[in-house]
């Protein structure tokens, strides 16, 4: 991107090389501007998540009263026997889903390919809002079974707790994932980038947070539902 | 967010984006230079609220009992929003948000941050913050008076001043200020890392630069822990959960928690709250180097040690925390742990202060207004450095933990340094921020004044602490182990401290008076190397640089060089033009 105007022609090999790409000229690294802006917001809203985590980790193992067994508590019946766990699987399978489709999307947006990236990240959208409402579902059957913030009928108060806070933030996380999908999606369809040099970048960048988000979930799954 | 081609990278069509009304460019500006005297202002006006705080602090202590609006609840409301405000809301707001913004995209050569729209959000946000903290002085019950640690169970239980509504407005504001503070942070990181001139490579930034940009990013992974605790603890308020609160008898009346953590609440707090001594410690260090190496005429000793002192700091920072908790029970092993890290901290910390010592050693140096500032950082900074390491060690701890040691340590450390550099920081960069000078006689009193008045307020708290003296006390009560003369040091030491808080008058008079009658400054008064003496003109207008970008040749330090007729070589000056000094962008 810029010619050398170090007054140098050496290039360094090895580990002072590396330190050397990284401190040349204008850039350290060779991403446009919003997309390393991603990468450093993405960065910090990891520590947020992991200090809720490590959080739930320590009250989890401070808490008085007896934890909840989770395979009961999440477990859903179809008529028959309660299924274990089914619910929760049917939503991370959804969210996998939708990290395919931002692939996609992104793929499509590199290769200029303005209405299927549109339907690409509309896709990705749609999944993202169905995972929501099964969230809000779930929410619903476990208010509805006396879980509280404060209490539950299943034993240590700080279960429902950190439950609530937890996927209620990450939740928050993915439904402001979504209106960023969705405002993006309609600008690709409206032609916007393709005006603005045919430029898909932020498709991309779209695709970082949801990547994120997914993988976000990936952590909560395990540490609510497995443990 | 969605377009990444915004006016920093753009060399020429500047004129039409010079916004035109007086809203568009003072008010609702996008300008970074606007934006940061914004923040400036905003935080210099609460940093005096926080003063005047201190001051019916210290008016009770030396003087116990003589001031009617002085009562247990309302001294305590006074130390904690004392303390916020000063830590949070003026330090960390007038170093990244205000020198931050100003200095970033001039020295680093942008025309301004990267996303300016979001540059302009993050003040906006941070003014929202201000006025939610200050409107907790005007609810029912008051401003809270938890401490600036904000512990629970305390912070949230009856017989703590400000349980109704002030520590609530006190979390929401923190979380508001947090977000204004990211948005802030994104920009200042994303502009060092991407948006430099040619020729800026990042071994050529000035230390200014690196202290920011290291700070910044603290702030962006500390934050997070602050943000965690405050929801977590808005919860326990407000829902009765039981995070941090464990089963409790408050006033004879059971609240309702079980089980919860109070440790926990502190194990969060400050792993956000050591590494935020260096977000404000930091861009000290790196405006103190510059501020330096301008004024002794001489290259900043062991620039690349310096960055690297930074880098190591910055990532240390992370595993000290629990030095504040060594009172809290913690188990021996990690007290060892936590001890250990903390003082090789000091190692990085150290050498810093050797480089400082060693760029004046045989140096031309100019004892202008701004250099005596930086000069008494050094000292002020060992001293607090030093007590640090006292408090650093479990054994030594224990015994001086919550007297007025600590209060001496911190304020040595992180009050009276940083502050002593943002005066001399103001006074080094007003000629180009108002293109005006400012009056040398009344800055030289000021300095002398704070330094030394500071001096006397801070030295004989180390002496109190000794004794015993108890932090956070309203009054002494029963403690009878004080020998009388406590009471008169105590007394001495209010009276420094009204005494200080007059002299800064002298500033605000210079300052204002300077703005708008000073003689009018020339655009490079210091003869100085860095990009922002270079811009066209002065004040810098909107796009810093008329039509063309600057290139840079050399680091920011050739001060003095052999062979060159003047003392100075400014970073754009080609290598044909001048000898090249000893250029640290170049791989030797
Ligand atoms: C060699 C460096 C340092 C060491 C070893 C050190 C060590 C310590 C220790 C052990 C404490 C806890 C004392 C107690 O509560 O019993 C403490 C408190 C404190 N330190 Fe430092 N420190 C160092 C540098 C700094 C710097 C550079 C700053 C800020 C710029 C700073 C700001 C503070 C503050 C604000 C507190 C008090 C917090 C509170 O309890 O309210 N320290 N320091
Ligand atoms: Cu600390």
């Amino acid at each position: 991107m810029s010619e050398a105007v170090l007054d140098t022609t050496v290039e360094p090999s090895g580990a002072s090389g590396v330190s050397h790409d990284f401190s040349r000229d204008k850039q350290a690294f060779g991403v446009p501007w919003g997309k390393a802006m991603m990468w450093i917001f993405l960065l910090s809203d990891t520590f947020i998540f992991s200090c809720f985590l490590v959080a739930y980790m320590s009250v989890r193992l401070a808490a008085t009263d007896a934890w909840p067994v989770p395979s009961e508590v999440f477990a859903l019946s179809f008529g028959g026997e309660p299924i274990p766990l089914i619910l929760i699987a049917i939503m991370t399978f959804i969210l996998i889903t939708s990290s395919g489709t931002m692939a996609m999307a992104v793929n499509m947006g590199y290769r200029k390919e303005k209405n299927k990236t549109f339907w690409l990240m509309f896709a990705t959208a749609m999944l993202g809002v169905s995972f929501v409402s099964m969230q809000a579902f779930e929410w619903t059957k476990l208010i509805q079974e006396g879980v509280r913030p404060w209490e539950n009928p299943f034993g240590a108060a700080q279960f429902g707790a950190s439950f609530f806070m937890i996927t209620g933030f990450h939740g928050m996380h993915v439904t402001v994932g979504v209106i960023y999908l969705l405002v993006i999606a309609f600008r690709v369809k409206r032609g916007y980038y393709e005006r603005r040099g045919n430029n898909y970048e932020i498709v991309e960048i779209t695709g970082l947070y949801w990547h994120f988000v997914d993988l976000v979930w990936v952590f909560i799954f395990a540490f609510f539902y497995l443990w | 967010m969605s377009s990444y081609v915004a006016i920093a990278d753009r060399d020429h069509e500047i004129e039409h984006h010079d916004p035109q009304t007086f809203i568009r460019k003072y008010v609702w500006s996008q300008d970074h230079k606007v934006i940061a005297i914004q923040y400036g202002i905003t935080a210099i006006f609460v940093g005096l609220i926080a003063l005047g705080l201190s001051l019916m602090m210290r008016l009770q202590l030396g003087f116990p009992n003589e001031f009617e609006f002085i009562n247990p609840e309302s001294y305590y409301q006074f130390i904690t929003m004392h303390g916020m405000i000063m830590v949070i809301y003026l330090l960390t707001a007038l170093f990244l948000g205000g020198f931050g913004n100003y200095l970033i995209p001039l020295m680093c050569g942008a025309r301004d941050m990267v996303f300016p729209y979001m540059n302009m959000l993050s003040y906006w946000a941070y003014l929202l913050s201000v006025i939610i903290l200050l409107a907790s002085f005007f609810v029912p019950g008051g401003a809270t008076g938890a401490g600036w640690t904000l512990y629970p169970p305390q912070a949230i239980l009856p017989g703590t001043p400000g349980v109704e509504w002030g520590i609530l407005l006190m979390l929401v504001s923190l979380a508001v200020f947090i977000v204004a503070f990211t948005m802030g942070g994104l920009n200042y990181v994303t502009t060092v890392l991407q948006a430099r001139c040619r020729g800026m490579t990042l071994m050529r930034m000035p230390l200014s630069v690196w202290g920011i940009f290291i700070a910044t990013i603290l702030g962006l992974l500390a934050f997070p822990a602050l943000l965690v605790s405050a929801i977590m603890m808005l919860f326990d308020m407000n829902l009765g959960t039981s995070f941090f609160m464990p089963a409790i008898s408050s006033m004879g009346v059971d609240p309702g928690f079980v089980g919860g953590s109070p440790i926990l609440f502190q194990h969060l707090f400050w792993f956000f709250g050591h590494p935020e001594v260096y977000i404000v410690a930091l861009p000290a260090f790196g405006i103190v180097s510059d501020l330096l190496s301008v004024h002794a005429r001489k290259n900043i000793f062991g620039y690349r040690m310096m960055v690297w002192a930074l880098i190591a700091i910055g990532g240390l920072s992370f595993v000290v925390w629990a030095h504040h908790m060594y009172v809290s029970g913690m188990h021996p092993y990690f007290g060892f742990f936590f001890a250990t890290t903390t003082l090789i901290i000091a190692v990085p910390t150290a050498i810093k202060v050797y480089n400082w010592v060693l760029t004046l050693w045989e140096g031309n140096i100019h004892l202008r207004v701004p250099m005596l500032f930086a000069i008494g950082f050094i000292f002020t900074f060992i001293h607090g450095g030093l007590t640090g390491l006292f408090l650093g060690n479990v054994t030594i701890d224990m015994p001086l933990s919550d007297t007025y040691f600590v209060v001496a340590h911190f304020h040595m450390v992180m009050g009276v340094s940083p502050i002593l550099v943002v005066f001399g920081a103001i006074y080094h960069w007003f000629p180009k921020i108002t293109g005006k000078m400012y009056n040398e006689t009344l800055g030289k009193w000021h300095f002398w004044m704070t330094f030394l008045g500071t001096y006397a307020i801070y030295l004989p708290m180390h002496y109190l602490g000794f004794q015993g003296v108890p932090r956070r006390y309203f009054a002494m009560g029963n403690t009878d182990f004080l020998p009388e003369s406590a009471q008169a040091l105590n007394a001495a030491i209010t009276i420094s401290a009204l005494f200080v808080a007059a002299t800064q008058i002298l500033f605000f008079v210079n300052m204002i008076w300077s703005m708008k009658s000073g003689k009018k400054a020339d655009p490079n008064p210091w003869d100085a190397t860095t990009l922002e003496w270079l811009t066209p003109d002065t004040p810098p207008k909107h796009g810093n640089w008329g039509p063309d970008l600057p290139v840079v040749h050399r680091w920011a330090y050739d001060y003095s060089v052999p062979g060159y007729e003047d003392d100075f070589i400014p970073q754009t000056v080609p290598p044909e033009q001048a000898p090249a000094g000893r250029d640290h962008g170049v791989v030797d």
